[in-house]
């Protein structure tokens, strides 16, 4: 169904608990397709919101959460200012999918895993209570950090990530009114939970994402390590945006993906490098350190040294560049 | 079409580059594809699959499904009807409760909509009792079993003088296990199958790679005469083997279509349903023992291969058949064992055999080449045989030196530093490799080719022959002009149709001698008996005629392929950003078409080399990553610069074309090539493909 404004759309969600929005519904309808997901009721939004990126009075931007990730990612503004979200909206999916995609959808788009995407399969994110067929089945693409008993399911998003590290917020429309959501907040660690993969309630809307208006966030960069040349996910990815004076650090943001239920927010390793020399001696011991608590699984062991390597030579190539 | 000098004059069109006939056809999306034939009042099927591996359907609960608007049966062993003939028990679906894999059909839904008859299928309620499985393929488990024989008849085992003897005296000697994973045949036209009866006659619009094979099968199952059953086939995207043989798909069309007898039955698999019940590689452990003297000859070559099948149907890959022939050794022993699991049944699979086979024995020839101090080519050179060791046979023609001088000399590999990570830029580590292929001229029976003049200065060409994409359409158009001395322009060609006398199966690339040889013996019976200026309605028909010369010559195709590879230091990522591939392959018949299929062929060496890997769960007993997001095969980004070319090689033993069949040499080696270049590249020797990131980071 169509609603008329993003109230009514929500409002429409209001009343019916098995309902959903439509936006691109590049992962939705797939999940329909699979039976994963089975909505009664879906509720196109995908023209109420906006689909224009514009300036903020603090000098940000304020991304619609119809902006598709194409159009996102080709922005002259997000160019320049956030390169590695660019460059992340670049090295997502495909052309195809990236026209239909929007910003707003990207964010939502649900955790990956074989066995959440095979409904023969027991899944506690599908069917709570069933059990986790990963933890102890195929895992190479799987979680390292954060992961608990019930899921090791990885989030997807390329663009998520970047927006973890440059410290977007994500604007929401509720029932109750509006809300402003650090992106770091918005998905959430499986824990005992692990159907949920964000704190969103079931009938709020994302109506925006806000890019703070930080001027480092322009030295900022996105390095996706992934099997093929193109259109895979990513076996580790790395965001970081760097402020490097007198070869000193001086602000650092790093998310990691493809390592976590949610996009990886560094921050062990930001606040070990913030203040010390910008060496690559001192980057390899703050992705250590940022690593230290990986628990990888029978077939990810890799990711660590992965993660570790990309940390290390994307801050060096950030540092460099400056 | 665009390309017609080299064609108009007579007797020179083999070998000219023409575009292909059907190319118009195709870009403007109107030659029909199975799925696309027309036909009035369709319905849909949807399959039931089972979700356990082994046991039986304890009880199907059909109700909510059957009540949906739209559905018009819900099929199972309650109400299939029954086959004819049940001894295969691949195809011999829903004739009773027992399940024997995970994935096997077990029912069906038929609707007016395939989205009513998704949405069904997800509505049966299906209960089972379950048995206890077997799908875990280790190659220590012991209860392998030796196989009679291998695919396409071969023997199962060989031996030529004491092995262990010669290896535990050899100067030199390797040791080596490869091992390569299951992998599925995914054509970007999944299987589709268009299945109407009536009033007791079938027709079939099925995306096969042989019509008249699917016909013998289907007619077989269902206790039909064979003249019940026609079979159309005019275009395939893509067949790669596993539409060689029918599968257990056509045959649920066909019982749908049964059921409902008088509407047509539309049923097209689904990606994820690729990877259940077409068939696909076995997996393979293959250990490989070289032993050579101080001046680099081989004295001992070894090949053990430990693959897999299903318990209800054998399907023994002749991984290390190439073994047998490819280069002089004092002493050789090839073996394969099979482990019977509760899996589906493996099949062909682009280059059954050679593929595996020449990945394991060509990293294998590397390996040992830098343990004898050789240059790959040279130690390559110095093993060339006489004779085929296998048959005892001279080669028709062997030009596998040729290849590799010819390629060394395009790809640039004079000069080449064998030192392992000498190269590097950027974070990027360079290397190069190389591998020999080859691929033996298969020769199938039980082909006819119909010539008719129709009186228009054209002459109608006949045979039932499936082009599966290769463009056979053409080659056959441009063999036929040869054949009768016409311009191509003369020739009216029909294929695909059971209605069209009987052809082979396009696979084991023998279409072209198998059909070609037909064509030209029809065409020399045309013109005996009709002369060269026949009247309309003339006709004459001629099989693909005894050669000989297979009884006095070892014919096979040969091949070298160079690979750089690219290893990103950090990350372990591998990039092949060009290869060259030289062939050895007797006449091309077109250029233009050639060129794509070797491309084609060496695109799949780095599909396999890098990407295709299908997961087998064993808990559960199926493939979990069952799709594109998660299967990976290349896509444009990874597949670089195709240096293709082949050398001048006049064979006239194999056919009266002089060809040997392009379809598969190309993935016959290239693999190794490419797992040579990352060895080079970066001195970790992954023997265990594909080879991902994860194998080279540390």
């Amino acid at each position: 169904m169509r609603a008329h404004d993003v109230e009514g759309a929500v409002a429409a969600l209001a009343e019916a608990p098995n309902a959903e929005f439509l936006a691109g519904g590049t992962n939705l309808v797939d999940l329909m397709k699979l039976g994963v997901e089975t909505p009664d009721v879906l509720v196109d939004v995908r023209r109420l919101t906006s689909d224009r990126v514009e300036d903020l009075e603090d000098g940000g931007l304020r991304v619609g959460a119809a902006v598709p990730n194409s159009v996102l990612a080709a922005d002259r503004k997000v160019r320049t200012r956030y390169p590695a979200l660019s460059q992340a909206l670049l090295a997502g999916a495909s052309g195809q999918l990236r026209n239909l995609a929007t910003t707003g959808g990207n964010l939502l788009q649900r955790t990956r895993c074989v066995y959440f995407y095979d409904t023969t399969t027991p899944c506690n994110k599908r069917e709570p209570g069933s059990g986790c067929s990963a933890i102890e089945g195929h895992n190479k693409n799987h979680a390292i950090l954060g992961s608990s008993e019930h899921c090791v399911a990885t989030h997807p998003s390329d663009m998520a990530v970047a927006m973890a590290a440059l410290d977007a917020f994500v604007n929401v429309l509720g029932p109750d009114g509006d809300r402003r959501i650090p992106i770091e907040d918005l998905h959430r660690l499986p824990g005992d939970e692990p159907q949920r993969d964000t704190i969103l309630e079931h009938c709020e809307l994302i109506t925006s994402v806000d890019l703070p208006p930080l001027r480092f966030l322009s030295n900022s960069k996105y390095r996706k390590v992934r099997e093929r040349a193109s259109y895979a996910f990513a076996l580790v990815s790395v965001a970081a945006a760097l402020d490097v004076e007198d070869g000193v650090v001086r602000d650092i943001r790093i998310a990691l993906g493809g390592v976590a239920h949610k996009p990886w927010r560094a921050t062990k390793a930001e606040e070990t490098l913030r203040g010390e020399p910008a060496s690559e001696e001192n980057f390899r011991a703050a992705a250590e350190i940022e690593l230290e608590d990986a628990e990888p699984l029978r077939d990810n062991a890799f990711k660590v040294p992965l993660a570790r390597n990309v940390m290390v030579r994307t801050l060096l190539e950030l540092s460099e560049e400056r | 079409m665009s390309t017609t000098a080299p064609g108009s004059a007579t007797g020179t069109v083999i070998g000219a580059p023409l575009d292909r006939i059907d190319g118009p056809q195709k870009v403007t999306g109107t030659a029909p594809y199975a799925y696309e034939h027309h036909v009035d009042n369709p319905l849909y099927l949807y399959p039931l699959h089972s979700d356990i591996a082994r046991g039986r359907v304890a009880r199907i609960d059909a109700g909510e499904a059957e009540a949906l608007p739209g559905v018009i049966a819900v099929i199972s062993h309650h109400n299939a009807p029954t086959l004819a003939d049940t001894r295969d028990r691949e195809l011999a679906i829903l004739q009773s409760d027992e399940i024997s894999f995970r994935g096997q059909y077990i029912g069906a839904v038929v609707a007016e909509t395939f989205e009513v008859a998704r949405h069904a299928a997800n509505l049966v309620s299906i209960s089972y009792d379950e048995d206890r499985h077997d799908a875990t393929f280790t190659p220590d488990r012991d209860d392998l079993y030796t196989p009679e024989q291998l695919n396409a008849g071969f023997p199962t085992d060989t031996e030529e003088g004491d092995v262990d003897r010669a290896f535990s005296s050899a100067a030199v000697t390797m040791d080596e296990t490869y091992t390569t994973p299951v992998e599925h045949n995914n054509p970007m036209e999944p299987h589709t199958s268009v299945a109407v009866w009536e009033a007791g006659d079938l027709t079939l619009y099925e995306s096969t790679q042989g019509t008249h094979s699917v016909r013998r099968l289907v007619a077989k199952l269902f206790g039909l005469d064979r003249e019940r059953v026609r079979v159309v086939t005019l275009h395939v995207g893509g067949g790669f083997g596993s539409k060689g043989l029918p599968h257990a798909n056509t045959v649920l069309a066909v019982i749908a279509a049964q059921v409902v007898e008088g509407r047509p039955i539309k049923f097209a698999l689904t990606r994820q349903q690729m990877f259940s019940c077409v068939g696909y590689r076995t997996p393979t452990v293959q250990r490989i023992r070289l032993g050579a003297d101080e001046n680099g000859r081989l004295t001992a070559t070894s090949h053990d291969v430990v693959e897999q099948t299903a318990k209800i149907k054998e399907f023994a890959e002749q991984t290390a058949y190439a073994t047998r022939t490819m280069y002089a050794t004092e002493t050789r022993r090839t073996t394969h064992r099979l482990a019977a699991l509760d899996v589906s049944v493996p099949s062909w699979m682009r280059a059954p055999g050679e593929a595996p086979g020449m990945y394991a024995l060509e990293s294998a020839m590397d390996e040992m080449a830098i343990k004898c101090n050789l240059d790959p080519i040279e130690f390559r050179i110095r093993n060339e045989p006489e004779l085929d060791a296998e048959t005892g046979l001279p080669y028709s023609s062997r030009n596998l030196v040729a290849c590799l001088r010819e390629g060394a000399e395009r790809f640039g590999w004079e000069g080449r530093d064998p030192t392992l990570r000498a190269r590097q830029e950027g974070r990027w580590l360079v290397g190069t490799g190389v591998a020999s292929g080859i691929y033996p001229v298969f020769r199938l029976p039980g082909s006819k080719v119909r010539i008719s003049y129709r009186g228009d200065g054209r002459y109608a060409m006949e045979i039932g022959a499936v082009d599966i994409g290769t463009g056979a359409w053409t080659a056959l158009t441009q063999i036929a002009a040869d054949a009768l001395g016409v311009g191509v322009e003369s020739i009216n060609l029909s294929i695909g149709d059971t209605d069209l006398p009987s052809a082979s199966v396009a696979g084991g690339s023998s279409g072209i001698t198998v059909w070609g040889s037909a064509i030209f013996e029809a065409a020399r019976a045309f013109r005996e008996r009709h002369g060269d200026d026949p009247a309309a309605g003339d006709t004459a028909e001629a099989g693909t005629p005894d050669n000989p010369d297979t009884e006095n010559y070892s014919m096979h195709a040969f091949a070298a392929y160079f690979a750089e590879a690219r290893v990103n230091e950090d990350t372990g990522e591998v990039r092949v950003p060009r290869m060259t591939g030289v062939f050895a392959v007797g006449n091309v018949i077109n250029p233009k078409m050639a060129r794509s299929q070797f491309i084609g062929g060496m695109t799949m060496g780095l599909s396999m080399a890098l990407h295709e890997e299908s997961l087998v769960d064993p808990r559960f007993g199926h493939v979990v990553n069952h799709d594109f997001a998660e299967y990976h095969i290349p896509t444009n980004a990874d597949v670089g610069e195709m240096d293709v070319t082949w050398v001048d090689e006049d064979d006239p033993h194999v056919n009266p074309m002089g060809t040997k069949g392009i379809g598969e040499i190309g993935i016959c080696g290239s693999p190794a090539a490419i797992a040579n270049a990352v060895y080079h590249a970066t001195g970790i020797r992954v023997r265990d493909l594909p080879i991902t990131p994860d194998k080279l980071i540390h």
